[in-house]
């Protein structure tokens, strides 16, 4: 059942991503890809970073709603976003009670010190599969390197990168990147 | 009675703060920390800027998102069960709402041209804000030869060899085990 399935799916994402923000995005790419595929290249899944970043609400919560709208519907989207929501709530209400014992738990010390670090090495190949999307659409080949559209998507990258540094707000980033983009196609350069 | 009352009244402002929260927070996660301390402590005195730290802390040392951590905690601590209930429905529903109605749009407007042009160049630019998110996320780390093997395995296992992501996370979190176990002997000695 597609509901259920939903649900199970980003259940079992929201129960073992620990941290913030894009900590999810590894296992959201790999089990979207995995399940749905078909509906999501890795093109999808960019595009719909952009949309997250100019709209409210954490990243998990729009990209769960995303996937199961997409997938089934609106009751598809409440499956995937309780799946989604459902571990840490439940956590935390166990974790509330007991926060002392949990916080000076050798064990959860122990774990944390294997996981923050293992999420910064898991976005860092989940960004790989973006950036190997933008550069090389076609696949990986050299030939790639002769289009024009290779240098452009490098060109806007760098220049993002330097305001992202510099702490430019994201959604201005995005529009900027829009504008670049519609240039560079009604030029015909893409 | 009375008691009863004022309990239902909190939870319902539990779920209105909450869901003006939610509406208003672009980013999510740790953008959303400072309306949490002026909505949940300047105005309503439902917590203290102790439980704020406090909560950052469980909500990083914990699965899922951080803005859900935060309401479930703040709404638990205020009025119970149903506080919690109700703070986390209301971060929780503008972006549902509003990522179902753009699910919408995107589809109607994906086969234009502009919009597709606008995506090639959208994508780079969501690279660039991935690339400084990872990069405050490194920053924030431990620096030492764990952490580094730790960051390093993870990259080259899903990254490079396609592994899949939860054995991976789990792997690190017995490295992480045995590690601290190593290093609390070596401080101890």
């Amino acid at each position: 059942m597609i509901y259920l399935e939903l649900f199970l799916t980003f259940f079992m994402i929201g129960a073992v991503t620990i941290g913030g923000g894009y900590a999810m995005l590894p296992l959201m790419q790999e089990q979207v890809a995995l399940h749905w595929g078909d509906l999501f290249p890795q093109e999808a899944i960019t595009n719909f970073i952009a949309v997250s970043e100019s709209t409210p609400g954490p990243f998990a919560v729009n990209m769960a709603t995303y996937v199961g709208s997409e997938v089934a519907g609106i009751l598809g989207s409440a499956s995937a976003t309780m799946g989604v929501v459902l571990p840490s709530f439940i956590i935390i209400l166990i974790v509330a009670r007991f926060y002392d014992k949990y916080r000076n738990s050798s064990i959860v010390k122990g774990v944390m010190t294997g996981l923050k670090p293992a999420v910064v090495g898991l976005i860092a190949g989940a960004i790989l599969s973006v950036a190997l999307d933008v550069f090389f659409p076609a696949g990986l080949s050299a030939a790639a390197l002769t289009t024009p559209a290779f240098y452009l998507s490098a060109g806007i990258f760098a220049v993002m990168l330097v305001l992202a540094m510099k702490k430019v707000h994201p959604i201005l980033l995005i529009v900027l990147s829009a504008v670049a983009g519609i240039v560079i196609g009604y030029l015909g350069l893409w | 009675m009375k008691y009863v009352k004022t309990r239902w009244k909190k939870v319902w402002k539990l779920f209105t703060t909450f869901l003006k929260i939610g509406a208003f927070t672009f980013g999510g996660g740790y953008a959303m920390i400072p309306l949490i301390q002026k909505e949940a402590v300047d105005k309503n005195g439902w917590v203290t800027d102790d439980d704020i730290l406090e909560i950052i802390a469980i909500a990083e040392s914990t699965p899922g998102p951080i803005a859900i951590n935060s309401a479930t905690f703040v709404g638990y601590r205020t009025a119970g069960v149903m506080g919690s209930v109700a703070a986390t429905l209301g971060v929780v529903l503008p972006s549902f709402v509003i990522i179902f109605a753009i699910s919408f749009v995107l589809r109607q407007f994906q086969e234009l041209k502009a919009v597709q042009y606008a995506f090639q160049g959208i994508r780079a630019g969501v690279l660039a804000l991935l690339c400084k998110a990872l990069w405050g996320m490194y920053k924030k780390n431990q620096k030492n030869w764990a952490s580094y093997i730790v960051m390093a395995g993870a990259f080259i296992l899903t990254g490079l060899l396609d592994v899949s992501v939860l054995p991976v996370l789990v792997g690190c979190a017995v490295f992480g085990l045995v590690t601290a176990k190593v290093m609390e002997r070596r401080a101890q000695k």
